[in-house]
């Protein structure tokens, strides 16, 4: 019998419908918002800012490189420009535009990259989007976000527009489940404990949030009690969070949708290894490409189930000296 | 700063710049002399007669922008930029040298005034179409001119840009081929031809001057031309010579990436009087 918590989680909007919905929002209140897509207005969502404020959206056609350049101009010329395309688009063939016109100068671009990890599903790996946090974080001076529901990705949105200097924000395309209520505030590079814990804490983001506090229910019946932590911020990290966790629970798990190698995962693992050191396991997409299913059927083969983070859960406590 | 519509004082003023580029270069013992060299009569006549600008007010919101997307050429523009006050003459020989605010490729964090980090060939047009679009957003009467290499449109991304600005209108912005013939293996021709170049750019659907870059005058009346063209950008293809004015820096794909020794820059100084 599952246990039934306070946690059961409603089934809410996709993140990316959440980003079209809060980028009218900023559009209305700031008209130097603009927009941009690569032919993708209809998924990523921006076809409703598109339909609102023609005069302000750039349709570039099927020119990521363009396109996020276009970008980095128009904010140069005082513009708060988000440009939007499949997340695999954005940070594999606009990666050096991202570098070049944007963090390099310190340029006030956002990207939205939609579509992001394996949860897209059927249309197989050349669309999944793996390694884009990873090459996010590794350009200078930009912030990274990584929103975990609808209610999360439109508070970061604002917070993106408001903020000055190069934002990549990372959404998905299935619906996913409400973890907010609307009064939570939200703060870049803040992270928000979800569930209180002293033997281990779950640290994820993204789709693995919801996972990760399936995951502690489980645990929480088996006498493991674990902290989730939603790291909707990956750069720059909550490094007091981590700390925290490593003194306090002396046990991590990272949980993410994207590669293990290069994600939220290795950063963390950074900063413990730096301040106080404990075992860590981690919980993502080991070394490989996905292929063509469902979502469902995806996450669970490559691993990323509550069942997985529980999993290896189970292991880091059992390494705890 | 000296604002000039005379052909002969602007080309005098070109001839010093290329001095001055020429003697950064050496002491800096790296860099790119062909395509400064080349490029230095467009710089000139674009600083010191066609654009809007106030070097005491940099960021005039009015004002035309000017982004070298060849960035490797940046002695042309800080030498241009140091003569109109926008940065200290006293410094330029510290080109590419640590701490310097001029560096190997233009850079904004180093030098605020640039309108744009440019280096990675490719995305000046993009940069510059994307700037001339937030102009016409704020009705602005700005104008934005984007110098490229020859070499440098082989890059796809500049294709990119050239048919997002003839479908958007972008009447605003104008695209100045540095058509010195020469890249860094050797000749265009021979590397990746462009020809033929003109076609290119008007099925794109750009207005297309082709000129003799190195002619004051026609470079004047194209850019007064691009002004009047409405709906469409303009392109001006400036026919240039690499390593103009040095007798033995012109078209020797040596001199595209290498600096003079200390004699060759007295005998360039020389010729250049």
């Amino acid at each position: 019998m599952p246990v039934k918590t306070k946690y059961e989680l409603p089934m809410g909007a996709a993140t990316r419908e959440a980003f079209g919905k809060a980028l009218v929002e900023v559009g209305r209140m700031n008209p130097n918002v603009v927009a941009l897509d690569a032919d993708l207005s209809k998924s990523t969502y921006t076809a409703a800012f598109a339909k609102e404020f023609p005069g302000r959206f750039f349709e570039c056609g099927i020119a990521e490189m363009n396109m996020l350049a276009i970008g980095s101009g128009l904010a140069s010329a005082g513009k708060i420009p988000f440009a939007s395309t499949f997340s695999v688009f954005a940070l594999n063939k606009g990666f050096e535009q991202m570098r070049v016109t944007a963090a390099f100068p310190n340029v006030n671009l956002k990207v939205v990259g939609t579509h992001s990890g394996i949860s897209i599903g059927e249309d197989g790996p050349s669309q999944m989007s793996v390694e884009d946090l990873s090459l996010a974080c590794s350009l200078p001076g930009f912030t990274v976000l990584c929103p975990a529901d609808e209610l999360a990705m439109i508070e970061l949105v604002k917070l993106a527009a408001a903020h000055v200097g190069p934002v990549f924000i990372r959404a998905g395309r299935p619906k996913v489940p409400r973890i907010y209520e609307a009064d939570q505030q939200f703060t870049i590079g803040q992270s928000i404990e979800l569930m209180p814990g002293s033997d281990v804490t779950l640290i994820a983001t993204g789709l693995l949030v919801a996972e990760s506090i399936r995951a502690a229910e489980k645990l929480q019946a088996e006498g493991i009690s674990a902290r989730v932590v939603d790291f909707h911020t990956i750069k720059p990290l909550d490094r007091d969070a981590i700390v925290r966790a490593a003194r306090e629970t002396g046990a991590i798990v990272v949980a993410e949708e994207h590669l293990a190698d290069g994600g939220l995962g290795v950063r963390v693992a950074q900063v413990v290894a730096e301040t106080h050191p404990a075992p860590m396991e981690f919980v993502g997409i080991q070394n490989t490409y996905a292929e063509s299913a469902t979502p469902e059927q995806l996450i669970d083969k490559y691993g990323l189930l509550a069942r997985d983070v529980a999993a290896a859960a189970r292991r880091v406590v059992s390494r705890k000296r | 700063m000296q604002r000039t519509s005379d052909a002969a004082e602007l080309a005098a003023i070109a001839k010093r710049m290329r001095g001055t580029a020429i003697q950064m270069i050496t002491e800096a013992g790296s860099g790119h002399p062909g395509g400064s060299l080349s490029a230095a009569d467009i710089v000139v006549t674009l600083f010191f007669d066609v654009l809007r600008h106030d070097p005491e007010n940099p960021h005039w919101p009015d004002r035309d922008r000017f982004i070298l997307s060849k960035g490797h050429c940046c002695p042309i523009l800080y030498a241009v930029m140091a003569e109109c006050g926008y940065c200290p003459k006293d410094k330029l020989m510290t080109l590419r040298k640590l701490g310097s605010i001029y560096q190997g490729h233009p850079d904004v964090r180093f030098l605020p005034a640039l309108e744009a980090s440019t280096g990675s060939l490719g995305q000046g047009l993009s940069l510059g179409i994307g700037m001339a679009e937030g102009q016409r957003l704020d009705n602005r009467p700005s104008r934005t001119y984007v110098v490229l290499g020859d070499g440098e449109i082989q890059e796809g991304q500049v294709w990119e840009s050239a048919m997002f600005a003839p479908f958007r209108g972008v009447d605003n912005v104008v695209a100045i081929v540095d058509y010195n013939k020469i890249q860094l293996d050797g000749f265009v021709k021979d590397i990746m031809d462009l020809e033929p170049l003109a076609a290119k750019w008007t099925s794109f659907g750009w207005h297309v001057i082709q000129i003799d870059g190195h002619d004051i005058g026609a470079l004047q009346r194209a850019f007064a031309e691009a002004s009047q063209v409405k709906g469409k950008p303009s392109c001006i293809i400036a026919n240039t010579i690499k390593g103009k004015g040095v007798s033995f820096m012109e078209n020797n794909p040596k001199f595209h990436g290498t600096a003079p020794t200390r004699e060759e820059c007295a005998r360039a100084l020389q010729e250049l009087g």
